[in-house]
């Protein structure tokens, strides 16, 4: 579902006198559907540089990123803008939000985005916020004022609340008291038995042994590491 | 589909001054397109010249209406001007530029409807008070003139002004510029809901990068006329390719 190779990545640092920094070279992976992938490697080491280009907010330099059958690199903003609404997902560790707009809203946007009918999409909304344990009385407010956790458990909702075909999942249980992780844990189980293809970014070692279903050290892809 | 305005080397000049040159775009339906660029980059002008509103020296725009595609720059004033009312919208970074000051509210919102045949005082009525609820402007504020308003008010009361007859496109130009922060916020939750629900397709004009970040699906990035970058509106903003994009990004002020 989804295919990388031979991914490189480069930053030109202009405003810096145009320093050149070759990140990554030679990035190749395969994830099949309802399989999890745990990225490892020390920090700085390209982990979240190869989910952001597979994202697409991060250009790779070269090689080829599919998902399914679409192309990511070199894609028109367009055909990215669709891929990102119905078939990739993404739980990065920020919740990044229009201020003032109410929980359940945020929640369930992807799903009004793909035409869902607003009561259903709330419905939907509600029940995912409730099984991550975030309170009634919270679901109006603005998630902007909420606790590190509970955003965690916000932008967790809304990475979960479609089932995307392909998931990228940055650090989904930093943060997270035991049984808010065995939720997501259990999320993340239910999206694989569908049928979703996960890369996923874990630090806590016994979450990555629970989900993934190999571990790909991307030291391997790091210029200026790789062994 | 087909995009529904297309924008080929687009260049308008002050004399030997440059206002934009060779802008081409196309800007598909339902697509919220932001462009940036510190003052004077041309981005106004850019914006003025796709509205209508100068005429360019070089370039095409072909938008494709109702009733096939047409050629704007070929249009005559009339039909530009009906296009002005019915498909088209733009809202003004001052609102009284947009608005008839000495018109009440629900005037300001009815005169639209008027321009495009609505007759029945009643309807007309009705729809102009579902719009102020829809903008957040209480009913019992549809007879005072906009003069009385603030200056959040007066900018929704003219996106309602803008938005009654069902537009396709959108032209901003600094919609939420000179506005303090809650209110901009405000708006901005505002315009994503209209723009999701009624299909909208936007072009925005801001110095504002949290404002794109939030309300544009891309990016095009203006500097001395010419557009430098362009992309997915978080790829310009996460990895800017351009020695000039990279600057207007590191120098935003972190809150």
């Amino acid at each position: 579902m989804i295919s990388i190779e031979n991914v490189a990545k480069t930053f030109t640092l202009h405003t810096q006198g145009g320093v050149v920094l070759p990140v990554m070279a030679g990035a190749s992976l395969q994830v099949a559907k309802g399989e999890c992938v745990a990225l490892t490697g020390v920090s700085g080491s390209g982990k979240s540089t190869l989910m952001r280009m597979i994202h697409g907010n991060y250009l790779a330099a070269s090689g080829s990123i599919r998902i399914g059958k679409t192309e990511i690199v070199g894609a028109e903003p367009r055909t990215l803008l669709a891929l990102r609404r119905d078939t990739l997902g993404y739980v990065s560790q920020f919740l990044r939000v229009v201020p003032r707009v109410a929980t359940r809203d945020v929640v369930a946007e992807p799903l009004r985005v793909l035409g869902v009918p607003a009561e259903q999409a709330l419905a939907r909304a509600e029940a995912m916020l409730s099984r991550l344990n975030i309170p009634e009385r919270l679901w109006s407010l603005s998630p902007t004022t909420f606790s590190g956790g509970e955003q965690q458990r916000v932008n967790i909702a809304r990475g979960f609340i479609h089932a995307y075909p392909a998931m990228l999942l940055d650090e989904p249980t930093a943060s997270l008291d035991a049984t808010n992780r065995a939720v997501v844990l259990d999320l993340i189980h239910e999206a694989k038995a569908r049928g979703a293809a996960i890369i996923g970014i874990f630090h806590d070692v016994e979450a990555r042994r629970a989900v993934a279903d190999r571990e790909v050290d991307v030291t391997g892809f790091t210029v200026g590491l790789a062994a | 589909m087909t995009p529904l305005l297309q924008v080929a080397n687009l260049t308008k000049r002050y004399g030997a001054r440059i206002g934009c040159q060779d802008v081409s775009f196309d800007l598909w339906p339902g697509e919220v397109l932001g462009i940036v660029g510190e003052s004077g980059s041309g981005k106004s002008t850019l914006l003025s010249c796709l509205a209508g509103h100068l005429k360019p020296d070089l370039g095409a725009i072909t938008y494709d209406s109702r009733l096939g595609a047409r050629d704007v720059l070929a249009m005559s004033e009339a039909e530009r001007r009906l296009l002005g009312r019915t498909d088209w919208a733009y809202v003004h970074q001052n609102p009284r530029d947009g608005l008839r000051m000495g018109v009440s509210a629900g005037g300001n919102v009815g005169e639209r409807l008027m321009a495009v045949g609505a007759r029945h005082y009643g309807q007309i009525r009705t729809q102009a008070l579902d719009w102020l609820g829809r903008v957040e402007i209480a009913a019992d504020r549809v007879d005072d003139r906009p003069s009385a308003f603030s200056g959040g008010m007066q900018q929704r009361l003219q996106i309602a002004r803008n938005l009654v007859t069902g537009p396709r496109l959108v032209f901003m130009d600094e919609p939420t510029g000179g506005l303090d922060v809650s209110v901009q916020a405000r708006l901005l939750d505002l315009l994503r809901g209209l723009v999701r629900e009624m299909g909208l397709s936007v072009i925005i004009v801001t110095h504002d990068l949290a404002v794109v970040r939030l309300l544009a699906d891309r990016l095009m990035v203006m500097k001395n006329g010419r557009v430098i970058e362009s992309g997915l509106t978080d790829q310009v903003l996460d990895d800017p390719q351009a020695p000039y994009t990279q600057l207007l990004v590191s120098s935003v002020l972190q809150v």
